[in-house]
């Protein structure tokens, strides 16, 4: 009895760096953000109570709906992307071909590259007088069938300005975010080379396609896998900021890469309003609990568990 | 492939697959090329039209101009001290985050204590606070230690642990057989010394998953570096990186690109000395999470 004592004290002792950084840099903040939220509050003033004001503030706060909308819409384009783009290059590496581990590195390099260096990089790429990318898109283009004086059919493909158009801007953000899904793919290769070799045997003898086995073995077996990858990517997307940051601090074009962490940002640390900044972390933080919640009593019917 | 199918099928299929993947290959290498392509030219090439794969004059002094600090080019990038800067901070995260979270994640595997699996859901939980949420009060707390413009809010946390390392390494340990420390309690050992003499040898490779994913996560962090350092010679690479392009963005575009080919020349480096930690690190976190 003494010895179990001793060893949970110093299991304790053990656990106390993680104890005492849980409750200084997590549970502290997340309190006094709650507290925070319904004060007025600057780094110079102590905070001052004043009820739900920053909430009613929120909710008539026209640049506060814009960046929800904008994260929103940001969200429900690349996130899906990036399962497609990922499990496609998945299973096209799963098919035991040669040179798996090179084509892998290729395809993984991109998400090392820091965030700020891929912003920059891609400002270049996507420059709306000298950037490559319209120079290559420059490239489609057909002369038309010459009759009678007129080409018909004739095109040439003219890019965007990808970064200076409000309609643009968010697709380029998606499209960059598409090249860095090394880390999902890489894990859906894992789950794939999980899968018991002898699942796909038995569906051969019944003489299933490629398409069938995809469908009713692989994307079943690694339901799991990718419910986790799409929450992690839910509350990561949300949180989208050094890119656009980096890009226009601002969110120029129009406001149109302006996202929620970056409006954040600024009532903390430009506008002074921390009490409103705490706000609206906690609405962020009540969204992404919802949708994660939501995510996982949908895949209720969807996720297949091998163990229950 | 597999399928029931005649051997000249597969062969064709396997064809395909290998066109489409160099295809995709080539638009996942293009962006790191033209990085560097641009890095190597004079400023006036980088805006020819139609534009030039290969600089026709390599201009690695590119780089060099990248380091030079205080010198009448005004604007250029005193990469030398953000370098060093970024590594000063890179060596104590690292360092911070193998000792703290190896002794914590010791106490959640392999010890008993009221709480436990408690305490260490609520950990997973944690993983899913968003920061912006605890940015607010935890810049005030710094603030009154009087910590801002200095490297500290960077680095001391990173002594306290984090879940998603305390995950990892908890992982790892479980699967260590338990008779290990059964034969050496037996032998008189006390926990430290099971710990330290017994775990910590057999965990290299799971601690040098830790290391790698701190320092990756240090090197490339923006927006903590952003709130906390204010003065150009504490900045870091990613901060540094971002201030140039702010002052010069749209013009010196060989100079901005060749400032971010040393920013990602590092961790690609890293990437190829330690291809296996990396990959199986994000498999295990990625399929057991």
């Amino acid at each position: 009895m003494k010895a179990r004592k001793t060893e949970a004290w110093t299991a304790v002792l053990f656990a106390s760096p993680w104890i005492i950084g849980f409750s200084v840099f997590l549970l502290y903040p997340l309190l006094a953000s709650i507290y925070y939220s319904f004060c007025d509050y600057s780094v110079l003033r102590s905070p001052v109570w004043i009820g739900l004001a920053n909430y009613r503030d929120l909710i008539k706060d026209e640049v506060f709906w814009k960046t929800l909308w904008n994260t929103g819409l940001y969200a429900m384009m690349a996130l899906p992307l990036g399962v497609l783009v990922a499990f496609a290059l998945a299973l096209m590496l799963n098919a035991k071909i040669r040179g798996l581990t090179i084509y892998r590195t290729i395809f993984f390099l991109p998400s090392l590259v820091p965030q700020v260096a891929l912003s920059v990089l891609w400002l270049w790429i996507f420059n709306g007088e000298y950037g490559i990318l319209n120079n290559a898109l420059g490239f489609l283009h057909f002369g038309g069938i010459p009759i009678m004086g007129h080409h018909f059919l004739a095109f040439q493909f003219h890019g965007p300005n990808w970064l200076g158009d409000p309609s643009w801007s968010k697709p380029a953000l998606v499209l960059l975010s598409a090249w860095g899904v090394g880390n999902a793919m890489v894990i859906y290769l894992a789950g794939l080379q999980d899968v018991p070799q002898s699942l796909y045997e038995a569906a051969d003898l019944d003489g299933a396609g490629w398409w069938a086995k995809t469908r009713n073995i692989t994307i079943p077996m690694l339901s799991p896998v990718i419910l986790f990858n799409l929450i992690m990517g839910i509350i990561g997307t949300l949180q989208v900021f050094a890119v656009p940051y980096v890009m226009s601090p601002s969110g120029s074009p129009a406001r149109s890469i302006y996202f929620y962490t970056m409006y954040i940002f600024d009532n903390a640390f430009m506008y002074q309003k921390m009490g409103y900044a705490c706000a609206m972390g906690w609405i962020m933080f009540v969204i992404i609990l919802l949708l994660t919640l939501g995510a996982i009593k949908l895949s209720d019917r969807h996720v297949h568990y091998e163990n229950s | 492939m597999p399928g029931g199918k005649s051997k000249g099928t597969s062969q064709r299929n396997a064809w395909v697959l290998h066109i489409a993947l160099v295809a995709l290959s080539f638009l996942f290498l293009f962006p790191l090329l033209w990085m560097i392509s641009t890095a190597l030219k004079v400023e006036a090439e980088t805006m020819r039209q139609p534009p030039t794969w290969i600089p026709t004059d390599f201009q690695w002094v590119n780089f060099a101009k990248a380091f030079t600090y205080g010198r009448a080019e005004l604007g250029y990038i005193p990469f030398l001290i953000y370098g060093r800067n970024t590594l000063i901070l890179c060596a104590l995260t690292v360092a911070g985050a193998v000792l703290s979270n190896a002794i914590v994640a010791y106490a959640f595997a392999r010890m008993r204590w009221p709480g436990r699996d408690l305490f260490f859901a609520i950990t997973l939980a944690t993983m899913m606070v968003p920061f912006p949420v605890t940015m607010v009060p935890v810049y005030g707390l710094f603030r009154s230690l009087g910590w801002i413009g200095t490297f500290r809010p960077l680095w001391v946390p990173a002594w306290f642990g984090s879940a998603f390392s305390i995950f990892l390494l908890r992982q790892f340990f479980r699967t260590l057989p338990f008779e290990l420390s059964e034969a050496a309690r037996i032998d008189g050992c006390s926990e430290w010394q099971i710990f330290r003499q017994i775990i910590l040898p057999l965990s290299k490779p799971a601690l040098a998953v830790v290391a790698l994913f701190t320092f990756m996560g240090t090197w490339n962090d923006f927006l903590q570096p952003l709130i906390y350092l204010q003065y150009q010679h504490t900045f870091t690479l990613s901060v540094g990186l971002q201030a140039f392009q702010t002052q010069h963005g749209g013009t010196q575009w060989s100079m901005l690109m060749a400032a971010a080919t040393m920013v990602v020349a590092p961790v690609i480096a890293i990437f190829f000395f330690a291809q296996k930690q990396f990959i199986q690190g994000i498999a295990v976190t990625g399929l057991k999470g």
